[in-house]
């Protein structure tokens, strides 16, 4: 110990951290003893308990983590301190658990215990580092440990948690690929969180785990967008680059028509005919006044993806070059032609950035410059080579500059060429003079200059200069051989000094193929090539018998001997292609009377004409690869690469991206109100307010997108908003309806609430209340319970019949009592709701108690309660319940068994967010005592195996006479189970549960028609394997025999969503109904996902086929009842 | 980045290895057996081939004579993990690995080989392709401050991410310890590590603002490394970070100063490249504004210019509102706490750039004898009235050049013989007596003369200008009370200004 703390004076100090092994051990990691010995120093420090020798050791180890020295043996008293209560430490044995558990598996999980302690705390910081490093612990044996975590911080109600948990997902996958459709759900739910946090990193994990399933985008497609600019920049990039992908497969080709009028052949680009009309009636709809066009229709681009141009366009002036990049590739490979030109500057702007940024940059503009010239010729200048350039950069400004060279700036281009050939870098040299043979054979106006000039370098004192040349000429000269008879003539001279290889064969070659221009020069040259035969490279004695059996065929008189011996000393090369041509060549050439016909071809065979090569860009058709990816920067498809699709023919349905709205607004003129209200902020506003501070400013702001408009939550708030607003008749409609369901719930709710005796006690008061109210109504017990399903419907109802029961009741109730104060109390509450409206939609994702203010509620409904029970009850519920007013309510605890606390739940129908699985149950919390009540929380909670609850937070004060919601989820498990718990106050406890009737066990679903019945066709086909179909023959309610009301019976009996009728043509006008129309409704229940499809087809005289189709057998059956009940009466 | 795990190895079942495949099936990664059932010619051999985008390892099978129904072989496919970036080393200018950082399993040192390959082939450590590709992994690399630093990926990733973000380490490192260097690197091991471990996350980039990381891990600072001393502390904070949680992810919450200011440099720099005849070939102005805000609170600051429209391209800081920016040229934002980059612009090229000094050189190499002579002569051209200062030329002799002897009128010149670097130290430029430097350079015996001349590199500064004319007009903070002391400083330097001779 002593030693340890004189190590410690000594070496104390964060500056000397790293430095104690190699100071103190001079044979380090050569004498294994003194390992040992060292390793024991360390582990008596941490065996101490003092923090300051756990933390000195600690930084030692990492230290020495960070040389790549192995201290594996060190795992044992290291985990040791994992729980240590020190930060530091802690901290520092987080980072060498995360090296080594995967060595030390069975130690590893020793340390497992205290990260789930650590996915406890209250403290999102330690909540989100224990599941860190929690999943970075590559062990298999903990992933199930590992998933539940992930599941639980995906619903955690810290935006950083839930980041955390979206960067699990991939560790865990790579950890066990078969946990993937789990995570699949984890990711849909995340993909569905407004926080901009979350949203770069779980893009991430989609890419990663499921890139396949680009349907999970669609409904998030818009939020994305809109959140893009506040995202943190690395995000960005993952998220342009995904929907870049998607875009290549939701939307048309933009550049379309364009390509229709360069390549008039390539008509399939439009598929059939019958695509074209389709899309023409498309188009008609959307744009009626665009000029009909004799064949070509014009092309609209889809409002998304003008979205997603327009909203990624901000972005390339982001100070991070790989956003700029993403933003770039995504408008070179998404934008109409004419719009891509905003990328160039952005893209030239880098090029001042790190050698490293440009290097790649300008990989990508050489494949650009190339399909698309002129974006990139005013910044022309901005590719001149400076001669501090590194080399690599150098090959690739030439290679730009070549591309853009045209008629017009070639010679500006010629002359920055010239001073780059003076260049003492010779690579840099051989590729100018490449790029000058390319800008010759592509404008013919400069070649006789640039051969000229080439032929200069003939002279050059370099030889590889030369050589290059050489190679380039003799491409040139194949273009128009006749008139260069004197350059092949010098050339023919080179061959004394020219030694490179590649260079002499261009020569021989050269002169082989024209040695009819330079017949006296010709046999010469294979004269002294003869003599250098056997010192020459293998490529330049193939040229030399090309050339020996040129000159045979045209001039065999001189060269007759001197092919002989070439041939005959090729005969005995060393090298057997050599051997192999020879003897071709002799059979070939020289006629025997073995020989075969094929000698008589012979002349044509080699002097025929061969057509001058290409000279191509290197980076020519690159850009089938994504640009900006490694696979386009290595030309080479890397692992993991996702090709970028073509453009469909015809564009998918893009109704997939509208967010799910209410059903009973999705038909008729409603529709279009609301659609246009849903989609605005996007096309007018959406650039609005959408700074990156104002709406980092309150993250609430930016995640609902009330500005911004991303469109989930909107869609539903601005149809209820509007609901709400229109319904101002139905208002007392429900308030009767709310006050009718809430005797019947009474009644059924009270059954769990106490036990056997109580129970009867509460049940009779129960009794003498309900008949209270009975009198005053005269109407039956039983007629009001059959009643409830129709009314509540009615309340959104238009149609007139439907109306009427309701009108007669409220004038009968008006007459009955009526308090003086109702039509003021009236307008508070519109108030009121509207503003919880927007509470709830914004007030996102974490459910926490909205302490509503109810003050000028208080005395108004202090005075209803003198009216009595059953009426103030009325009076009191639909407020604040429930955004919308469709939503029947039930009540979990009454005032009087509460004493003065009173309860109703009711399923509002919103997405739960912090679990998709869970079943959104909103209550509202009425202190109608006269003390306050504190802590009111959930206790106790007892469910059927299989079903969880999400607790609502603790309401820590409920003032007297105020009102309070809060939303709390449960997964039901898709059965209709009660979920039983304990309401407890600071003071007692409650009994109470909470029963879903089966239609709130699914959730509504888009589809289409022609996928409705796809979908069905597949339940119908998969009958052996459990699916079920229930029909059921019914009559319809006389009141319930148009199109409005059976949708609104249905829809409020489940939460299903309507399939719109006229299949994808949403935009196009309504079709006049059938006279028997069908209506479909699909959903899926909220566990299981498994679809619930709804077919109620009308026939003569109100009758109509019900036509379920569930996987779920149990619950297609109940559903039918419901939904039968709804419709008959 | 991106691993379909069912298509990532391809197995094919060939009768020989010419024919085509006549049974193929898709497995993941991993240890894996797989049985076949396939009825085989007696006297052929079947060919197992697992391909991965072409073939990674290969089992050849001969069964001269028997027949095989069914059978297992047990083989291990490769696996592709799917993250950014896999590991990180840290490389010294001679080619030692002196960190090491690994975000999932380890890979061996031994994958810098290649990249070592690849360094001993340039001449230049910059001329080392920043990407590389290796039979099993791909490397990234940039070069900053003589120092390497290496990542290893395994599948596709955009490039410039990797590249930015391992620019972001360094400048981080820069940030908290003052210089990027070796020595500073290992005497804060612990520290780059733990910054390391907290800027990426399974290979993706968590925290690189450096507001939320100074709050995690605590820079250090001669006071505190004092304190450490004694009290046997660390630079690890022990309070947890509150900045990424706050609604501004740059900018932590809680700042409180005594003194409340905020300075802002606005740095211009001269692109330029001029021809022999001293004509401009090409010539650009690139800006920057540097900020150092010590704001107490959330300020929020608007900057607006004399003449915004000077500005032809401009990348921000995420914290500048870019709507503001469009819809009325000012700088709207919220300040990270310290010193940062409010904005990179580009001056419009329709405007003239000034150059500020003229160049006249010559550098003549004769034939005869091995010698050279050298005469440069600089003079102010168009300066706005102000002093150019810190004027320096760098050039870049040709191999040949064995020695300069040269005579300057003002400053003092070297040359380095290992680089061929001759520097030319001036400093002020008194515009009554020009510099000059001549003399003569001795070339190698017996090389070739050099064909061309090297090209002049100019440095300077101009202070209290910016050359493009751009002009502050005013800053206004809202958000808060007190009033803030301002200031803003000017200065014009040369970029990449180069004279061809």
């Amino acid at each position: 110990m002593s030693a340890n703390s004189a190590f410690n004076d000594e070496k104390g100090g964060s500056s000397s951290v790293g430095e104690p092994e190699y100071g103190h051990d001079p044979a380090s990691g050569g004498i294994f003893s003194s390992d040992y010995k060292r390793h024991d120093d360390l582990k008596e420090m941490l065996d101490s308990n003092k923090d300051s020798l756990k933390l000195e050791a600690m930084k030692r180890i990492v230290a020495m983590i960070a040389r790549g020295k192995n201290t594996s043996d060190l795992f044992p008293a290291v985990v040791k301190n994992v729980a240590c209560k020190n930060i530091e430490v802690k901290k520092l044995v987080y980072v060498y658990l995360v090296r080594y558990a995967e060595e030390q598996q069975d130690l590893a999980l020793l340390s497992i215990s205290t990260f789930q302690r650590g996915l406890k705390d209250p403290n999102q910081l330690i909540r989100a580092s224990a599941l860190r490093v929690l999943s970075s612990i590559r062990v298999t044996i903990i992933v199930p440990i590992m998933m539940l975590a992930i599941k639980e911080a995906a619903s955690d109600m810290s935006p950083y948690v839930r980041k955390t948990a979206a960067h699990a997902i991939p560790k865990l996958y790579s950890l066990d690929p078969e946990q993937k459709d789990q995570l699949i759900e984890v990711i849909e739910k995340l993909l569905a969180d407004k926080t901009t946090l979350v949203a770069g990193s779980v893009v991430m994990a989609f890419e990663e785990v499921c890139p396949e399933r680009i349907d999970l985008i669609h409904k998030n497609y818009r939020k994305l967008c809109n959140l893009l600019i506040d995202v943190e920049e690395w995000g960005q990039v993952v998220i342009i680059n995904m929907l870049t992908r998607y875009a290549r497969t939701q939307f048309l080709n933009p550049n379309m028509n364009e390509s229709l009028l360069e390549e008039g052949s390539d008509k399939t680009f439009y598929g059939s005919d019958e695509d074209e009309d389709e899309e023409e009636e498309e188009e008609k709809d959307k744009k009626a006044e665009a000029p009909a066009m004799a064949k070509r229709k014009p092309y609209v681009m889809d409002p998304d993806h003008r979205l997603l141009l327009r909203n990624t366009k901000p972005l390339l002036q982001s100070r991070n070059a790989a956003v700029v990049m993403a933003v770039a590739q995504l408008y070179f490979h998404l934008a109409p032609k004419a719009e891509v030109g905003v990328i160039a500057k952005a893209l030239v702007r880098l090029l001042r950035s790190h050698s490293e940024v440009q290097y790649v940059v300008l990989q990508n503009v050489a494949t650009m410059s190339i399909k698309r010239r002129g974006m990139f010729e005013p910044y022309l200048k901005s590719f001149y080579i400076r001669s501090t350039d590194p080399t690599q950069i150098k090959v690739l400004k030439l290679e730009v500059l070549t591309n853009l060279a045209n008629e017009t700036n070639i010679s500006t281009i010629l002359r920055e060429f010239q001073t780059y050939i003076k260049s003492m870098d010779k690579d840099f040299v051989a590729a100018t003079i490449q790029a000058i043979g390319r800008c010759a054979t592509n404008i013919g106006e400069v070649r006789d200059t640039c051969l000229n000039g080439l032929v200069q370098l003939l002279s050059n004192r370099d030889e590889l200069v030369v050589a290059e040349s050489v190679v380039v000429i003799k491409k040139l000269l194949q273009m128009q051989p006749e008139k260069h008879s004197d350059i092949i003539k010098h050339m023919a001279k080179l061959t004394d000094n020219i030694q490179v290889p590649m260079a002499r064969a261009s020569i021989l070659w050269l002169i082989g193929e024209y040695c009819e221009h330079v017949p006296k020069i010709a046999p010469d040259v294979l004269r002294k090539m003869a003599k250098s035969f056997t010192n020459e490279e293998d490529i330049v004695k193939l040229q030399i018998i090309n050339l020996a059996a040129k000159l045979y065929l045209t001039n065999s008189k001189q060269t007759k001997l001197l092919t002989q011996y070439v041939l005959n000393l090729a005969k005995y090369d060393q090298n057997y292609d050599i051997r192999d041509r020879a003897r071709f060549i002799r059979q070939l050439i020289v006629p025997t009377e073995k020989s075969g016909a094929l000698s008589k071809y012979a002349k044509k065979l080699f002097l025929a004409l061969k057509p001058a090569p290409v000279l191509e860009s290197p980076f020519k058709d690159r850009d089938h690869f994504q640009l900006g990816s490694l696979s386009h920067l290595l030309n080479a498809k890397a692992g993991g690469y996702q090709e970028l699709p073509d453009w469909p023919e015809a564009a998918p349905d893009p109704s997939v991206r509208n967010v799910e709205v209410p059903e009973w607004t999705k038909c008729s003129s409603r529709e279009k109100r609301k659609e246009k209200k849903v989609e605005k902020p996007f096309y007018s506003d959406s650039e609005g307010e959408s700074g990156p501070t104002e709406s980092a400013d309150s993250e609430s702001d930016s995640a609902s997108g009330s500005e911004s408009g991303s469109g989930i939550e909107e869609s539903g708030s601005g149809s209820e908003s509007e609901e709400s607003e229109e319904g101002s008749e139905s208002e007392e409609e429900e308030e009767e309806e709310k006050e009718k369901d809430k005797k019947k719930k009474k009644k059924e709710l009270k059954k769990p609430v106490q036990e056997s005796e109580s129970e009867q006690s509460s049940e009779e008061e129960e009794r003498k209340h309900e008949r209270k109210s009975k009198q005053r109504k005269s109407e039956s017990e039983s007629e009001s319970d059959e009643e409830e399903d129709s009314e509540s419907e009615s309340s959104q109802t238009e149609s007139e019949d439907s109306e009427s029961e309701a009108e007669v009741k409220k004038k009968k109730k008006a007459a009955e009592s009526k308090p003086p104060s109702k039509p003021v109390k009236k307008d508070n509450k519109k108030e009121k709701k509207e503003m919880s409206l927007l509470d709830l939609d914004d007030f996102e994702p974490a459910p926490s108690p909205q302490a509503t203010p109810v003050n000028s509620f208080l005395s108004n409904s202090l005075a209803t309660d003198l009216e009595g029970l059953s009426l103030s009850d009325a009076v009191l519920s639909p407020a604040t319940i429930s955004p919308s007013s469709a939503l029947k309510s039930y009540e979990m605890l009454h005032r009087i068994t509460g004493e003065g606390l009173s309860v109703e739940y009711c399923f509002s129908r919103q997405p739960f967010s912090p679990d998709a699985n869970m079943v959104a149950v909103q209550m509202q919390f009425t202190n109608n005592a006269t003390s306050d009540t504190k802590n009111l929380h959930m206790e106790d909670v007892k469910l059927q195996s299989g079903m969880r609850v999400k607790e609502f937070p603790e309401i820590e004060l409920l003032p007297a006479g105020e009102m309070v919601t809060a939303v709390m989820g449960i997964d039901f498990c898709d059965s209709t189970q009660a979920a039983n718990f304990q309401l407890c106050t600071h003071t007692r406890k409650f009994f109470v549960s909470i029963q879903p009737p089966v239609g709130e066990l699914m959730r509504p679903v888009f589809l289409t028609e022609n996928e409705f019945k796809k979908e069905q066709e597949k339940l119908l086909l998969g009958q052996l394997m459990g699916m079920n179909e229930i029909t059921e023959k019914i009559t319809l309610d006389v009141k319930c025999r148009n199109e409005h009301s059976i949708v609104q019976r249905v829809i409020t009996a489940a939460n299903l969503s309507r399939v719109p009728c006229g299949s994808d043509k949403e935009c196009s006008p309504p079709v006049p109904p059938p006279d028997h129309p069908v209506h479909r409704f699909a959903g899926r229940t909220v566990t299981s996902s498994s679809l619930v499809l709804v077919t109620v087809a009308t026939k003569e005289e109100g009758a109509a086929k019900l036509t379920i189709n569930c996987e779920k057998m149990v619950i297609g059956t109940m559903l039918v009842k419901d939904i039968l009940l709804a419709l008959t009466q | 980045m991106i691993l379909q795990q069912q298509i990532s190895v391809e197995l094919n079942m060939r009768n020989s290895p010419s024919d085509p495949p006549c049974q193929s099936a898709l497995f993941k990664g991993g240890h894996q057996n797989i049985t076949f059932h396939q009825h085989v010619n007696p006297s052929q051999f079947i060919v197992w081939e697992l391909l991965q985008d072409g073939p990674i390892c290969r089992r050849l099978f001969s069964n001269s004579g028997n027949f095989w129904h069914t059978g297992t072989i047990s083989c291990n496919i490769p696996e592709l993990a799917a993250e950014m970036i896999h590991s990180l080393f840290l490389i010294n200018h001679s080619g030692d690995i002196f960190l090491e950082k690994h975000w999932k399993s380890v890979i061996s040192r031994s994958v810098c080989d290649y990249f070592f390959e690849a360094k001993e082939k340039a001449v230049d450590p910059e001329n080392v392709s920043p990407v590389l590709q290796t039979p099993h992994h791909y490397l990234i690399t940039i070069y900053r401050d003589k120092l390497f630093f290496l990542s290893v990926i395994q599948t596709e990733v955009p490039p410039l991410f990797v590249i930015e973000f391992l620019h972001r380490v360094a400048d981080t490192i820069q940030d908290y310890f003052g210089e990027c260097s070796e020595s500073v690197i290992m005497d804060n091991v612990v520290t780059v590590y733990e910054l390391l471990e907290e800027m990426l996350d399974n290979g993706f980039p968590l925290a690189t603002e450096s507001n939320v990381l100074k709050e995690m891990i605590r820079p250090p600072t001669i006071l505190r490394s004092v304190v450490n001393t004694l009290t046997g502390g660390s630079n690890v904070g022990d309070t947890l970070p509150t900045g990424q949680l706050s609604n501004i992810p740059w900018r932590r919450a809680g700042v409180k100063y005594t003194n409340n200011e905020a300075y802002f440099d606005v740095i211009e720099e001269i692109d330029a490249i001029l021809d022999k005849s001293g004509s401009t070939v090409f010539a650009e102005i690139q800006g920057v504004i540097e900020a150092c805000v010590r704001l107490t609170g959330m300020p929020d600051l608007t900057l607006s210019f004399m003449n915004p429209r000077l500005l032809d391209d401009v990348s921000f800081h995420p914290c500048v509102r870019f709507k503001r920016w469009e819809s009325e040229r000012v700088l709207s934002f919220i300040p990270p706490d310290g010193n940062f980059t409010l904005m990179n612009y580009h001056v419009s090229s329709q405007n003239l750039v000034a150059i500020p000094v003229y160049v006249k050189q010559s550098i003549t190499f004769f034939e005869m004898g091995p010698c050279g002579r050298l005469d440069i002569t600089i003079g102010p051209k168009q300066t706005m009235g102000k002093t150019v200062e810190a004027l320096m030329v760098t050039i870049h002799m040709p191999k040949a050049v064995l020695s300069a002897n040269l005579t300057p009128t003002q400053g003092n010149y070297t040359y380095d013989l290992a680089t061929k670097v001759l520097v030319w130290d001036i400093g002020k430029l008194n515009p009554q007596k020009l510099p000059n430097l001549r003399g003569s350079l001795s070339l190698q015996a017996g090389a070739p003369k050099p064909e061309d001349n090297p090209s002049l590199n100019i440095d300077l500064k101009i202070q209290q200008v910016a050359i493009s004319g751009l002009k502050v007009s005013r800053l206004d903070m809202y958000g808060e009370k007190y009033k803030p002391f301002k200031g803003v400083k000017y200065l014009t330097k040369a970029g990449k200004f180069q004279v061809r001779t």
